[in-house]
């Protein structure tokens, strides 16, 4: 099968939807530039500057106004540029995204989507490295996606742009170069599916986005010491594929959850709280977590590794919870 | 400009109907039969049925907290209204929204909103999208003195500008936000001064009369609707009642009430339509009987209407669920 990179494979979803869809367009910070991550390079030429809409740095204006055109009939396709700005449109994203169609009774459909560059990558430091997805998953009427391979994001970016619901879709920013297969022909992967990315029965291990690859390298190293490791990949946080992730460790009766947020109130906390609630007699070993320290991330390289989850914090988990 | 005799007598019935919706609002929240909270925009009638008046019916509107006026204007149904506002499963809202997130949008109205501001850059985006559409639709925003005072109204403003997009903001001046006066909190009397910053001439109205709002809003809505871009209109005005209502107002001089009652902005445009015979005081008395009654039907509606069952809750939330 063909490669593409992550940043290919969610260009090649663009097109796609753009060529389908007249209603989908593009609005963001310099997208017609495809500025910083490529993914939008040449779509203006493709489509026109009215279909890829460069914006002021005006964030809150930019989803504001993705909202007042998903409401009247368009299916806007919004970037933050980096996730982490999406602070100064928060209002925007929780208050009037997520509730409009709830607080309105249902009178209005939400086709939005926004995608979200998101975690770490090499020294970007404080206001560049964030891990924010589980304040959307605490918030009722969003959906948020994260997808771990080319073939994922490209699956799931061309379902959230034909949903009818707001999609917060993070990209992880360590990715966009990454290479992996992508079929030719068209496919359309549902929200709410997890996958598993490499099958084991010792232990389950779920992780999010990059981490889906520390946990898979993991693997790999525990793998030479008779350890197999499953990997899940829920792929999308909300809606959450519970039924996928306790059938694992149904079989495994042991799991780590690995995430890059900052550990305390992350996504995976809630993921601790399904499992210890609805299957705790299925476990054979306390459930544990690998995430980031609680610190904002630091710039210098050794502070930053120190802080993010590493590999061998993996190995060491899963060696505890397989005693 | 010239206002037919026909739309002025539309404007005073306008007018009426939201003083005698609001009015009902009042007394049975003061009765404790509403739940929540509730702004009224009594005394500012004239700019939700001077603007509205101005839009075609395919228009859409975004409201603020103070909203019923915007929603009767532009032809929301009172029933339904006022059954949302006692939160019953047949309101507006299925009784999810209340007075400060209602909407109709069957009429166009997108939306009262809880937080100040929240409507410019959501009416900038439906100027994009009726732009993209080429429907020749227009975008009408409502939104405070204070309001302007939050960072989403210039981003919104700008955008609007930079695109040419087809969106009349109107901001009703009322002199306060809350017990905050726009004196003390705004670094300019005239909030229309801040529209020049976007390359926009800002237009000052006199809120308390309608056919200065409805001439001003007329001229900006067939400017947007031939691709001439958005425009900002100012539109001063007296808040009769409180912020909220039960609001004490120990912040506020009554001689500022006074004065606005006395500016009364039906009163002032039945004065003239009676003087000019355009409108005999039999027919305005009409209208006050028939808004009466239709508020009448409004509340045994709001009234008679079930409670929603509790697990409606968690409809709504999605399109999947629907
Ligand atoms: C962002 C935000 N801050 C504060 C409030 C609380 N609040 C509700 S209405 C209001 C005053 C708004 O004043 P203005 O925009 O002039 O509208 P008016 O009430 O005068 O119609 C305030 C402070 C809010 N709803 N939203
Ligand atoms: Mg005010």
């Amino acid at each position: 099968m063909r490669k593409l990179t992550m940043a290919e494979a969610l260009r090649e979803a663009l097109i796609e939807e753009m060529t389908r869809d007249p209603r989908v367009f593009l609005i963001g910070e310099d997208l017609r530039a495809g500025v910083p991550f490529g993914v939008t390079k040449g779509l203006a030429e493709l489509f026109g500057e009215d279909r890829v809409l460069d914006t002021p740095i005006s964030e809150a204006a930019i989803i504001g106004a993705s909202l007042g055109a998903a409401i009247t009939g368009m299916r806007p396709v919004a970037d933050m540029h980096f996730a982490d700005f999406v602070t100064c449109a928060m209002d925007e994203v929780v208050n009037q995204i997520a509730k409009v169609r709830y607080m309105f009774g249902g009178q209005v459909d939400v086709p939005l989507t926004l995608r979200m560059p998101t975690g770490s990558v090499k020294g970007a430091a404080a206001h560049h490295s964030q891990s924010l997805e589980a304040w959307f998953v605490h918030t009722p009427g969003l959906h948020v996606v994260f997808p771990s391979t080319p073939a994922d994001a490209k699956g799931l970016l061309k379902t959230s742009i034909r949903g009818l619901d707001p999609v917060l879709f993070f990209e992880h920013k360590r990715l966009y170069k990454m290479s992996g297969e992508v079929p030719e022909e068209e496919v359309l992967i549902p929200l709410g599916q997890a996958d598993v990315k490499r099958p084991g029965s010792d232990v389950t291990v779920i992780a999010t986005g990059w981490m889906v690859h520390q946990a898979l390298d993991a693997a790999d190293r525990l793998s030479q010491d008779g350890i197999e490791a499953e990997v899940v990949d829920p792929r999308c946080l909300a809606p959450f594929d519970k039924a996928a992730l306790f059938a694992s460790v149904r079989k495994t009766t042991r799991v780590v959850i690995v995430e890059e947020a900052a550990r305390t109130g992350a996504f995976g906390a809630q993921v601790a709280a399904w499992i210890v609630e609805e299957i705790f007699d299925a476990l054979d070993a306390p459930v544990r977590r690998v995430a980031a320290r609680d610190v904002p991330m630091p710039f210098s390289p050794p502070l930053e590794e120190y802080v993010l989850p590493q590999v061998r914090d993996i190995v060491d988990a899963v060696r505890q919870v397989v005693g | 400009m010239s206002i037919s005799a026909e739309k002025q007598r539309e404007l005073l019935r306008s007018m009426i109907r939201i003083r005698a919706f609001e009015e009902r609002v009042r007394d049975l929240f003061a009765a404790g039969r509403l739940p929540g909270f509730v702004h009224l925009s009594i005394g500012q009638e004239g700019v939700a049925a001077g603007a509205s008046s101005a839009l075609r019916s395919d228009d859409y509107v975004l409201s603020t907290h103070r909203g019923h006026g915007h929603m009767v204007a532009k032809g929301a149904d009172t029933a339904r209204m006022m059954a949302e506002l006692f939160a019953k499963r047949t309101g507006s809202c299925k009784g999810k929204g209340g007075s400060m997130h209602i909407a109709d949008a069957s009429v166009g109205v997108l939306g009262a909103n809880g937080v100040v501001a929240g409507g410019l850059s959501i009416a900038a985006g439906v100027g994009l999208s009726i732009k993209q559409r080429r429907s020749g639709q227009v975008c009408l925003c409502f939104f405070g003195d204070g309001a302007a005072n939050r960072g989403p109204f210039h981003e919104a403003l700008n955008l609007a500008v930079i695109w040419k997009l087809p969106v009349v903001f109107v901001c009703e001046n009322n002199g306060w936000a809350s017990s905050t006066a726009h004196r003390y909190a705004c670094a300019v009397p005239d909030v229309a001064v801040r529209a020049a910053g976007y390359g926009l001439r800002g237009v000052i109205v006199n809120g308390m009369d309608t056919l200065e709002v409805y001439g001003a809003v007329r001229e900006a809505v067939e400017r947007a609707r031939a691709g001439g871009g958005p425009a900002f209109i100012e539109a001063k005005v007296v808040r009769w009642q409180g912020h909220y209502e039960g609001d004490p107002q120990g912040y506020r001089d009554r001689a500022e009430i006074a004065d606005g009652k006395s500016r009364d902005p039906i009163e002032r445009l039945g004065t003239k339509l009676a003087g000019e015979g355009a409108c005999g005081t039999e027919q305005i008395a009409e209208m006050h009987r028939a808004a009466q009654e239709e508020m009448d039907r409004a509340v045994a509606f709001g009234e008679s209407s079930p409670l929603p069952a509790p697990e409606e809750a968690l409809e709504d939330l999605f399109a999947a669920q629907q």
